[in-house]
């Protein structure tokens, strides 16, 4: 009963969220209600007992990508009014991929009702069930080399993405902080006796 | 006399039996928020007035002395001035976000405290991932700045916005891979797991394994919370005061309870993590001798212990920013990505060998 009313009230706020997201004129706004879809989903997955993935989904998703996202969203000029001429290009297209997920949905509904084989309702787990602890327990045994895969993959990404952007231009001056550590007093000040001058 | 109030008292537990049990679990959760939002709250009042105090006194100063004994009250009165204020929205400002970014910084900063284990066998929620829920909930906290900072609509606020996030994107990557640490060695993502795991004595702490991890995770909760050394989100002396630059009235009260309220969060989930949380200090073998004494309740576990520990921490935070000078931004970056990342990389190599060949206080 309870999980049906967060249920219902969630799905609202993700629907209305991502109404928002392509709505919004502001790039701003758009970015805050793809946060708010992220985090009402990631709510919603918490009700299906996958809280690993509901907290990933918030750590990764909403704490660090669209972190940067805003951040460049906020630095962009966006014209705000130069985006709406385009809407009339490409809505026969969005239109064509709507009407194509509609079908889809309505074909699962439709599959249903013929009597079809069905998943059964799952049972609900004990609340000591880690829902963490099977999903390591899989990812290190049955699947770890397609884990390993993954990791390394993202590893040469990042490798490669730091290698695109790192180029030494010629004449640019730069802060060396070994040498900076490694400064003496000597080196920067020379303490002269001489005499008073007397006059 | 003593009739009536049987009677009231029936009625009472016919009423609490009448209502459905949602509602029961409902109000039983909420009176268990409400004693801790209250404490926190309370605990930022003091904090700033003890922060007052103890940096006048290391200033040679007497700090506030004026409202109540000892000038005790002087937080109320704080508040009270802050509350009575008008709340000024700039014109061109985004009115919502102007008004929501307040609100966003204070609520991670409060809903962290569900699963923080307050004394044996007690938190508000006992979630199995709550070592998730801490990263997942403290990296929503830079919203409220990065909006705060893009809806005034100012120059200063958006420079103090962008090194905010900069900074506590950057820092976080650290204080993750340093709770990775602590996962390892806890064997668990639940905190009271964590805490139960390094009972044992001042020794059996996750401290002593993990030092450098717990030097990480400090300096960059004090990076995270925007304080001095790190406070350049601030920056006085150069961008007036950074993204909360137009706030004022209440907003800005919001603001400085959320940054409070981290400063005690964070300690309290460095004790949780590397100082054993609600044990004792003189749990360990070491101190067998007192059982025999009347100090033997010195080794029993409990919130006094937790909270005694969390003083420290808050005493360093106010320490830091009478005694550093503020760090230059580039070095700031520089000691998040090229210092501290790779030396909890290599720690956690280190604890995986130590863990392997059963070196460490979790293999036994």
């Amino acid at each position: 009963m309870l999980a049906l009313i967060y249920f219902y009230t969630l799905a609202f706020v993700l629907v209305v969220a991502a109404v928002g997201v392509v709505t919004a004129r502001n790039p701003v706004h758009a970015a805050l209600f793809l946060i708010l879809s992220f985090v009402t989903s990631a709510i919603l997955w918490l009700l299906l007992e996958a809280e690993f993935l509901a907290m990933v989904l918030v750590l990764v998703y909403v704490g660090a990508v669209m972190v940067l996202f805003l951040f460049v969203v906020m630095m962009l000029d966006v014209n705000v009014e130069g985006g709406r001429g385009r809407f009339t290009r490409y809505a026969p297209f969005g239109g064509l991929i709507a009407a194509i997920m509609f079908m889809e949905l309505g074909f699962v509904v439709w599959w249903r009702n013929l009597g079809l084989p069905v998943m059964e309702t799952p049972v609900p787990h004990d609340a000591d069930y880690s829902n963490t602890k099977e999903l390591g327990a899989v990812l290190y045994t049955e699947h770890v080399y397609a884990f390993e895969l993954a990791a390394f993959i993202l590893l040469l990404a990042i490798v490669a993405a730091i290698v695109l952007t790192m180029r030494r231009r010629p004449g640019l001056k730069t802060q060396v902080v070994s040498e900076q550590v490694k400064i003496r007093r000597e080196d920067r000040v020379r303490i002269v006796k001489m005499e008073a001058e007397k006059d | 006399m003593a009739a009536w109030i049987e009677t009231l008292l029936a009625f009472g537990a016919n009423l609490w039996a009448m209502l459905p049990p949602i509602v029961q679990e409902l109000i039983v959760t909420l009176l268990q928020i409400l004693p801790l939002v209250i404490v926190v709250i309370l605990c930022v009042a003091f904090l700033t007035y003890f922060e007052r105090k103890i940096i006048g006194y290391m200033q040679g100063r007497i700090g506030p002395n004026r409202v109540g004994p000892k000038g005790l009250l002087q937080p109320f009165a704080d508040v009270i001035k802050l509350l009575l204020k008008e709340i000024v929205i700039p014109a061109n400002s985004n009115r919502y976000l102007f008004l929501i970014a307040p609100i966003l910084v204070l609520v991670p900063a409060l809903a962290t405290w569900a699963v923080i284990p307050i004394f044996p066998g007690f938190a508000i929620a006992n979630i199995d991932a709550g070592l998730l829920y801490v990263l997942a909930l403290t990296s929503l906290g830079v919203y409220g700045v990065i909006l705060a900072g893009w809806a005034t609509n100012s120059k200063y606020a958006l420079l103090g916005a962008m090194r905010s996030a900069a900074q506590i994107v950057a820092y976080e990557i650290a204080m993750g891979f340093a709770l990775v640490g602590v996962l390892m060695a806890g064997g668990s993502l639940n905190l009271g797991k964590i805490i139960e795991a390094q009972s044992g004595g001042v020794m059996n702490w996750f401290w002593l394994p993990l030092f450098p991890l717990f030097l990480v995770y400090f300096i960059s909760g004090v990076a995270e919370t925007n304080r001095a050394p790190f406070d350049v989100a601030e920056g006085e002396s150069e961008i007036v005061a950074g993204f909360h630059v137009e706030y004022s009235g209440a907003a800005f009260a919001m603001f400085f309870l959320g940054e409070y309220a981290n400063i005690i969060l964070i300690s309290a989930l460095t004790v949780v993590m590397f100082l054993g949380g609600w044990h004792s200090f003189f749990s360990g073998p070491w101190f067998a001798v007192l059982d025999q004494t009347p100090l033997a309740f010195l080794r029993e576990p409990g919130f006094f212990w937790l909270a005694l520990k969390m003083c420290f921490f808050l005493y360093l935070f106010l320490w830091f920013r009478a005694t550093f000078p503020r760090y230059r931004y580039d070095q700031i970056m520089r000691l998040g990505w090229k210092v501290f990342l790779p030396i909890t990389i290599v720690w956690i190599f280190v604890e995986g060998v130590m863990a392997w060949s059963g070196i460490g206080p979790w293999s036994t």
